[in-house]
């Protein structure tokens, strides 16, 4: 489903993000990626949106390689993926509902199938009611939580979160990652940046580590002991 | 088909609701491309109201033809015959004995002209052409200064080519001025959206974060600017018309002093109409730049 090889990313300042990073995410897989802050998670986030380009190496989405990508079929390739930035990118001057109907907006549906998926969406995320306030007026929990429902309106097949329980408490964390693993077990694609690895019930998940741009995937097993 | 349609009425809604979202903001900019396009369709309306006033005030566009004072019947036949050929319009002969007559009907005169040993005046043709374009009117005149026994053809239209010049320069001026405040107005809109896009660089920075297109971004910014173009050209029309009605009585009395029957000509539903597609037209353009330079520099 992912499939990066040998990637590197070098900004034009100089450092290098990224450094020959090799790994597959199969469909339906969930997969935490970690490390310490400045490690690169971010930027192998942007890369796999092909939000940034990597300096060498390559990304293919669903067997695309993003590099081939024409500057105008970028958008459609966006589409098919739920993405959940680090800054979270709330519309703040927009109702709740309205920053969910976002994503249907731009596909083009219907406004009334919209809404009533909007509201199912953010029904599922666990914030019913809420599509009048501000998301101003929302918990940051509840944020994270309307990031998510703003990505997953469009069902997509591949869901990519930047830190999504960042800044949030152990709970709040571990429901916002409850919500990840509905979306695996319906047979989403999701993939996790997080500095911290949350403590989660269940089969321990499937942890890439990245150390100063550099990759090692760890072992389901040893995801425990750094 | 369908969705098509769908995006194209969401991205209009959405233009209106931005237009509606600043009130203020969005009456400043009509009031001013209205004012913009007010200047250049006065201006055309006047020049074609003069034009409509001189093109049918009669009795203006006449060409004399004075004859030598000795020439016979014959000769006066033989002009007849010509005027007859050259199909030039109507002619009326007037004899020497009728404008002697004339002039000895006038106040004050009928002692001078008793007092004369003989008739100086010529007998004459006042030809009215059919054809009244200042260029034909000029060579009518020379083709009869040629013929014999013509001792003097009066063009009694000077004026009308002075006229005619003054039009043709109020014309220049006043496409120039619609070419400037058409630029003024491209100006504006390219303003306006640009200060929107500001306004939203969150929002437009995000859709394209999501799989919006760069068309999906300008359409609605494209929409904007026609609106707010027809907006302003119905604004500039509703300026002019208020106007004209303000000077149709002056003007109606004005013109029946000189005996015409005249009345000011304001515009018609199809120059309003115009006025609007124009205004649409250039607010199409001046956002079409701006949101076209946005998404290069942003790519
Ligand atoms: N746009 C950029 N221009 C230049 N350097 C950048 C840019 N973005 C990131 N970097 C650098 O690349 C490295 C990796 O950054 P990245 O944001 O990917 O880290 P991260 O793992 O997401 O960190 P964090 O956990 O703090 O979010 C850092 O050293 C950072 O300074
Ligand atoms: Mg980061």
């Amino acid at each position: 489903m992912i499939s990066a090889s040998e990637l590197t990313k070098r900004y034009p300042e100089g450092r290098e993000a990224l450094r020959d990073v090799s790994f597959e995410i199969t469909a339906g897989e969930m997969v935490f990626l970690t490390g310490h802050s400045g490690a690169g998670k971010s930027t192998l986030f942007k890369l796999l949106a092909a939000i940034e380009r990597p300096t060498s190496g390559h990304v293919l989405i669903n067997g695309q390689n993003l590099a081939a990508l024409r500057r105008n079929a970028v958008p459609y390739l966006r589409r098919k993926l739920g993405l959940i930035f680090q800054d979270r990118k709330l519309l703040f001057d927009r109702t709740v509902l309205d920053n969910v109907l976002l994503p249907l907006a731009i596909v083009g549906h219907p406004v009334r199938e919209a809404r009533r998926r909007a509201l199912a969406a953010l029904a599922k995320v666990g914030l019913p009611d809420r599509e009048n306030t501000l998301p101003i007026a929302l918990s940051g929990g509840e944020q994270q939580r309307l990031a998510i429902a703003r990505a997953v309106v469009n069902r997509p097949a591949i869901l990519l979160a930047d830190e999504p329980t960042a800044n949030l408490d152990a709970d709040s964390a571990a429901e916002i990652l409850a919500i990840f693993r509905a979306f695996q077990q319906v047979g989403v694609t999701v993939c996790v940046a997080t500095h911290d690895l949350p403590v989660l019930s269940g089969p321990p998940p499937r942890v890439l580590r990245l150390h100063k741009g550099e990759m090692r995937d760890l072992s389901a097993a040893a995801a425990g002991t750094p | 088909m369908k969705a098509w349609i769908g995006q194209h009425l969401t991205a209009l809604r959405d233009a209106l609701r931005r237009l509606l979202a600043a009130p203020l903001n969005s009456l400043l900019s009509l009031l001013v491309i209205g004012v913009a396009l007010t200047l250049p369709t006065a201006g055309w309306l006047c020049l074609d109201n003069l034009r409509q006033a001189t093109g049918d005030s009669p009795g203006v566009q006449q060409i004399s033809i004075f004859m030598t004072l000795d020439v016979g019947k014959s000769a006066l036949s033989d002009l007849e015959s010509r005027l007859k050929d050259a199909r030039a319009g109507s002619w009326r002969f007037v004899s020497r004995e009728e404008a002697l007559k004339h002039l000895q009907a006038s106040e004050g005169m009928a002692e001078i002209v008793a007092s004369l040993p003989k008739n100086p005046l010529p007998d004459a043709f006042i030809v009215t052409p059919d054809d009244t374009r200042p260029e034909a009117l000029e060579s009518l005149a020379r083709t009869f200064a040629a013929w014999p026994d013509v001792a003097h053809v009066q063009l009694d239209s000077a004026w009308v080519r002075r006229l005619d010049a003054l039009l043709r320069l109020g014309k220049l001026v006043v496409m120039l001025l619609g070419i400037l405040f058409a630029g003024a107005l491209v100006t504006i809109t390219f303003n306006t959206i640009r200060l929107q896009i500001l306004a939203q660089a969150a929002e437009i920075e995000l859709a394209k974060l999501i799989g919006a297109t760069d068309a999906w971004i300008q359409r609605p910014l494209h929409y904007f600017g026609v609106l707010q173009g027809v907006l302003g050209g119905l604004c500039a029309a509703l300026l002019v018309t208020v106007g004209f009605h303000l000077l149709r009585a002056p003007v109606g009395e004005l013109a029946q002093l000189y005996g015409a029957n005249f009345v000011l000509q304001g515009l018609s539903p199809l120059d309003i109409t115009a006025l609007a597609v124009v205004g649409g037209g250039l607010g199409w353009l001046g956002a079409s730049i701006s949101a076209a330079m946005y998404l290069r520099r942003v790519a």
